[in-house]
């Protein structure tokens, strides 16, 4: 079994989809067909632009060239993250309480993947670092994003619960406790649904591309199980740092709850 | 007996107009506060308990503020604020746990002073009205064993019965602790009434400051 390769053209037939979806939604009012084909446009050029990138790079096998592009990839998360905020850290936080708690999840998560379980040499083979470090940043902001969000956006509900409990001399740690736990279980549902349903309901990515490109199933599906337990460790330990970070930045040095450190976007 | 010392207090909280406050009150002094809303009374509570950003400092018994725990400091200077919070799913999961000994009672004897059966604690907070939560609020409150009393508002939502037994609560736990009690009110005759019961100073924010009340 070989790779069909793709031709422009069996592309032109699949972006044509597209386009008479965007048609559909014009003809229907939804009001989303431009937001559709700036997406679909951006991601062609994104899509087609990393594949121009990591040819180089599987070539040049550079150190600091792999370092370049997984820098870029953790500051778009980074970003990303602080964008699905409704209400934001102020300051440099909106932006470091994300990236920070991603760079220590997933980074720390694929370099041990990639010493210890896959044992590659080089261990930064960008092979294998940039479509591990992809996947896990990639879901890892999912989680980060929904617990740093429903963290904030309870406090800020909830200010007179917890000022009450501060008012009769609990500190800081347990007057948020409880919203720091449902902001975690809330960031970490996502990936327990899709472990939960793998296989069942959805094929999931990775292995389809695999069995696409030839791999036999089985191997296949032991790559996508490492996948999938590398982002729930990502998500949960990502999560819990910036939960973490996010709550106690929420008080200050007198454990005074401080929501004017939050911004409504 | 506690003495309450105020030093050149101000709220640090979106440009408060308020001068900076200084106030002494013994153990079992009463100051009642008022002032037209917005004026700065609530936050010049909060800046006493440390629950916002403020300058300037509170002595309890003659220990400073900053050399103490914000916990403990809040814990023995006890503010109830004009709107209760409520964490958990019922009533007793805000108060201590029942410990042994005499203080076994502190809790029911607080709840059936307030009017309360014991049942209460098991009572849904959802399902409390405005008055139960306040009531409720101010025995959690007491139950805590603070040696001072910051009421904003204590007996606001009550009707004139449940609004002398709260009365009676509070004046009772000064007599017993020597609690120095700092009540901001809106009502007059209320001010009136219990300066002339136990010889309280009234208090009025104006013009940024604080100056006595005259009566009208």
């Amino acid at each position: 079994m070989s790779l069909v390769l793709l031709s422009p053209w069996d592309l032109s037939l699949a972006a044509g989809l597209v386009l008479l979806l965007a048609a559909l939604s014009w003809r229907l009012r939804l009001d989303v067909e431009r937001r559709m084909l700036i997406a679909a446009a951006r991601s062609t050029v994104q899509l087609v632009l990393l594949g121009l990138v990591l040819k180089v790079l599987f070539e040049a096998t550079h150190p600091l060239l792999i370092a370049l592009l997984a820098l870029v990839m953790l500051s778009v998360a980074g970003w990303e993250v602080m964008a699905r905020q409704r209400r934001r850290y102020r300051g440099v936080w909106g932006y470091g309480i994300g990236a920070l708690s991603m760079f220590l999840s997933s980074f720390g998560v694929t370099v041990l993947a990639l010493t210890l379980i896959i044992g590659v040499t080089p261990w930064y083979q960008p092979q294998y670092l940039i479509p591990l470090l992809g996947m896990l940043l990639g879901n890892t902001m999912n989680g980060i994003a929904i617990a740093l969000d429903g963290l904030t956006r309870q406090a800020w509900d909830g200010r007179v619960k917890i000022e009450a409990q501060l008012l009769l001399g609990a500190g800081w740690s347990e007057a948020i406790g409880d919203i720091r736990r449902e902001a975690l279980r809330a960031g970490l549902i996502p990936i327990v649904n899709a472990m939960a349903s793998a296989g069942l309901v959805s094929l999931p990515g990775m292995m389809t591309g695999q069995i696409l490109a030839g791999s036999p199933p089985l191997e296949a599906a032991k790559y996508q199980l490492l996948i999938m337990f590398l982002i729930a460790a990502g998500t949960g330990l990502g999560g819990v740092a910036a939960v973490w970070i996010g709550s106690r930045r929420l008080f200050d040095e007198r454990e005074r709850l401080r929501l004017d450190r939050l911004r409504v976007k | 007996m506690t003495a309450l010392r105020i030093a050149g207090l101000r709220p640090l909280v979106h440009a408060t107009p308020l001068q900076p406050v200084d106030m002494d009150l013994d153990g079992g002094a009463i100051v009642l506060l008022s002032g037209p809303s917005g004026a700065g009374k609530s936050l010049l509570l909060r800046a006493i308990a440390d629950l916002d950003p403020n300058a300037g400092e509170v002595f309890l018994d003659g220990a400073a503020r900053s050399d103490m725990r914000p916990t403990e400091w809040r814990r023995r200077v006890g503010l109830l604020p004009a709107e209760s919070g409520w964490w958990g799913e019922r009533v007793s999961d805000h108060f201590p746990p029942p410990a042994g000994g005499a203080a076994e009672w502190l809790v029911p004897t607080l709840l059936s002073t307030l009017g309360f059966g014991t049942d209460v604690l098991d009572w849904e907070v959802l399902r409390l009205s405005t008055g139960e939560r306040q009531r409720l609020a101010l025995a959690r409150l007491l139950a805590n064993g603070p040696e001072a009393l910051l009421l904003d508002e204590a007996t606001a939502n009550l009707d004139p019965a449940n609004r002398e037994r709260a009365e009676a609560l509070i004046m009772e736990y000064r007599d017993q602790h020597g609690a120095p009690v700092l009540w901001v009110s809106h009502d007059p005759d209320q001010r009136a009434r219990l300066a002339t019961a136990t010889g309280g100073r009234r208090l009025v924010i104006a013009d940024h400051r604080l100056c006595p009340e005259d009566d009208a």
